[in-house]
């Protein structure tokens, strides 16, 4: 393990980590004025949805966020598995609740969008049920951490369980738009017919915020996890010493 | 071999000889067909409609809550240790395992579920495209059962953390499962075209779900 | 599968088998357990752990059956013949029995002899069931058994199924006299065979010879996980 330790390397990460973070945080504070300035104020409405169309800059790119972190999430515990890196584990673990409230939201929008488009809060459409079920997974990966008192049976346990997932991923997807077209839904579907560019602009923009903010938050939070780790650490050094 | 068949040989007696095997998963399966029309009332052309979709759903929960039998036993009396002593790896270990799971709940379930399906008015003509259907299907179920087992055996309060692990999971089975069982209804095309699928679907569960267990239980014994 | 059997059997005839440890390392929950372990085996040997509770010695016959992984350092069999799986050719006699109360004392011993031996092995459950004396309880459900009689049950496998490495965790725990000395026969017995065995004690278990190995001896090493103390005083966290 010392080589490893070596080579993850937090304590190097730490001071990677308060070297970037105010630079990253007002990057993200930027990018979140500049987007929703011109998601909220400058974009047009549409003369379908009105003003409700602006809730997509919110709702289209936490489901692009949500499905990203997800994808982080796996890399990093297959790097954890595969190479026993201790900051993989950790990175994944991080992912996960940034990962749920970007989903919660993209079907939270969702709702709220559903109700003057659809006239009801919520429509079992292809997009929503996998949202929904990408959240389940979500849920499973966080009680997993939760579940487990050995940190590293933890990591091993939710990196299992975090790589299934990505292989079913693909899989539920494509199982559920083939149900929703079965049943043939007399709804619109959530994309527009084609994307005018003063919609994409600043659709770019606010997916870029998004980006930001996980990474932000992310750094962050492993930053939390690293000292978790090193106070468990240091009580269990204590406890040996009585 | 002969390894493979005592693995199998033993779980199959011990689960007819121990509660919670078929008995009891038959039993819990009619009590949910029976609180389903109390659930939502007994208008006969609705059972018709909602019946596949009802038999499904109480098979995935049959099968998802036997689950906890499959390593729990071994685990907790040391023979799982010596399971890996052999020369029969974990996964295969843990695919054996999967698979009598299979044949002592999927299997008698999908042969009786159809039958039951009587209760809640299920068209006829289905009777033995749901048989099918759910008799490849749960083969899945029971891996995938396995597989969130495996990833709990040392919980000491699993059972709910099993379902919320492994039910999201269970979306494709279903979907394609009960696609497969509508039978000539939706088409005779997309019925076969769906078996297909969960064919499809079955493999890929029964490649990732032991690996998967083998290295969950060989976290869990470290 | 049946090639590895082979591989297990023409193992049994190999006089001058040696089993090494180098420079082990055991970590369990972040705390290291013990570091920089040395220990070598040889055919007709045995060795004696000992040392207090936690200090290792459960987890050293646990990481030779292949169900810990060391942390540091590598196992060797004979010179440099690292093909073989090491847990293929080990007994691991542990706390716990193994053993399903559902079943018969026959049934239980027979599925353990037809799982691990394999193929074509007559493995014979009379043997198990003779060395113990435990002939008359063949057809009891193992739930009925006392705890000894559950030990003996266990220990069965060692007598029925051939395999050139015991790994014995606490072996006497719960045996009469008699049974200890029955034991003792099988392990005499076993160690004339060119067997090796490695076992866990805090009694004498009477065998002449046997080497011990002391884990009080292993000098004692700081815990580090992810950080260095140096992290501490440079106030970074």
């Amino acid at each position: 393990m010392a080589k490893i330790e070596k080579f993850a390397n937090p304590t190097r990460f730490l001071r990677l980590q308060e070297k970037v973070q105010l630079w990253l945080v007002a990057i993200t504070v930027i990018l979140f004025a500049v987007g929703l300035y011109y998601s909220l104020v400058k974009a047009p409405a549409d003369y379908q949805q009105g003003e409700t169309v602006r809730i997509m800059f919110v709702h289209v790119p936490a489901a692009w966020g949500a499905t990203m972190v997800y994808a982080v999430m796996a890399l990093s515990s297959a790097i954890g598995i595969i190479f026993r890196h201790p900051l993989a584990d950790l990175s994944a673990k991080a992912a996960a609740p940034i990962g749920a409230v970007f989903t919660f939201l993209a079907l939270f929008t969702g709702a709220l969008w559903g109700k003057p488009m659809w006239g009801t809060y919520w429509v079992w459409d292809a997009r929503l049920t996998s949202f929904f079920v990408l959240f389940l997974l979500y849920l499973g990966y966080m009680a997993i951490w939760q579940a487990i008192d050995d940190h590293h049976r933890a990591a091993r346990i939710a990196a299992i369980v975090a790589l299934v997932g990505a292989i079913n991923l693909p899989i539920i997807k494509f199982s559920v738009d083939w149900w929703n077209s079965l049943h043939q839904p007399s709804i619109m579907s959530m994309k527009g017919s084609s994307v005018h560019s003063s919609i994409l602009i600043p659709l770019l923009i606010m997916a870029l915020a998004y980006s930001f903010l996980f990474l932000t938050l992310h750094l962050l939070s492993l930053r939390a996890e690293l000292r978790k780790h090193k106070i468990r650490q240091l009580q269990m050094q204590a406890a040996k010493r009585v | 071999m002969k390894s493979f068949m005592a693995l199998l040989k033993r779980d199959l007696v011990l689960a007819w000889r121990q509660g919670g095997g078929v008995g009891t998963a038959v039993g819990f399966f009619l009590t949910v067909i029976v609180l389903l029309p109390l659930g939502i009332g007994p208008d006969q052309s609705l059972l018709q409609r909602i019946a596949p979709g009802g038999l499904w759903i109480a098979l995935l929960l049959s099968v998802l809550l036997s689950a906890d039998r499959i390593y729990q036993a071994d685990y907790d009396d040391g023979s799982l240790e010596v399971l890996t002593m052999g020369a029969m790896p974990l996964e295969i270990v843990a695919a054996v395992k999967s698979l009598s799971h299979w044949l002592t709940s999927g299997l008698p379930l999908a042969i009786i579920a159809p039958l039951l399906g009587f209760l809640l008015n299920l068209d006829t003509s289905l009777v033995f495209p749901i048989m099918g259907a759910m008799m490849l299907g749960s083969i899945g179920l029971s891996f995938l059962a396995s597989l969130g087992a495996a990833v709990t055996v040392g919980l000491r309060r699993g059972g709910l953390l099993v379902s919320l692990l492994v039910l999201p999971l269970y979306v494709p089975v279903m979907i394609f499962g009960i696609s497969a069982s509508s039978g000539g209804l939706s088409g005779p095309d997309v019925s076969s075209a769906a078996m297909g699928i969960l064919s499809g679907i079955t493999l890929v569960i029964l490649v990732v779900a032991p690996f998967g267990s083998g290295a969950a239980l060989r976290t869990y014994m470290r | 599968m049946d090639s590895s059997f082979d591989l297990i059997n023409s193992m049994l005839y190999i006089v001058g088998m040696k089993l090494t440890g180098k420079a082990l390392s055991c970590e369990r929950g972040g705390r290291q357990v013990f570091d920089g372990l040395d220990f070598s085996v040889e055919s007709g040997g045995m060795l004696e752990l000992r040392g207090p509770n936690g200090a290792g010695k459960t987890s050293l016959l646990r990481m030779i059956a292949g169900l810990n992984e060391p942390a540091r350092g590598e196992f060797e069999i004979q010179e440099g013949d690292n093909e073989v799986n090491l847990a293929q050719i080990c007994h691991f006699i542990a706390h716990q029995e193994a053993f399903k109360p559902a079943l018969t004392v026959a049934e239980n011993l027979q599925f353990w002899a037809d799982f691990l031996s394999g193929s074509d092995d007559k493995a014979d459950i009379s043997v198990a069931l003779e060395a113990f004396s435990m002939e008359p309880l063949a057809e009891l459900s193992a739930a009925l058994l006392s705890a000894g009689q559950k030990r003996r049950l266990a220990l069965g496998r060692l007598a029925m199924i051939k395999r050139p490495i015991w790994l014995l965790d606490e072996p006497t725990v719960g045996l009469d006299k008699k049974s200890v000395g029955q034991l003792q026969s099988l392990m005499r017995q076993h160690l004339d065979e060119d067997g090796i065995i490695i076992a866990t004690t805090h009694i004498d278990l009477g065998m002449e010879g046997a080497k011990v190995f002391d884990f009080a001896t292993l000098p004692e090493r700081a815990d580090h996980g992810m950080y260095d103390d140096a992290d501490l005083e440079e106030g970074m966290l």
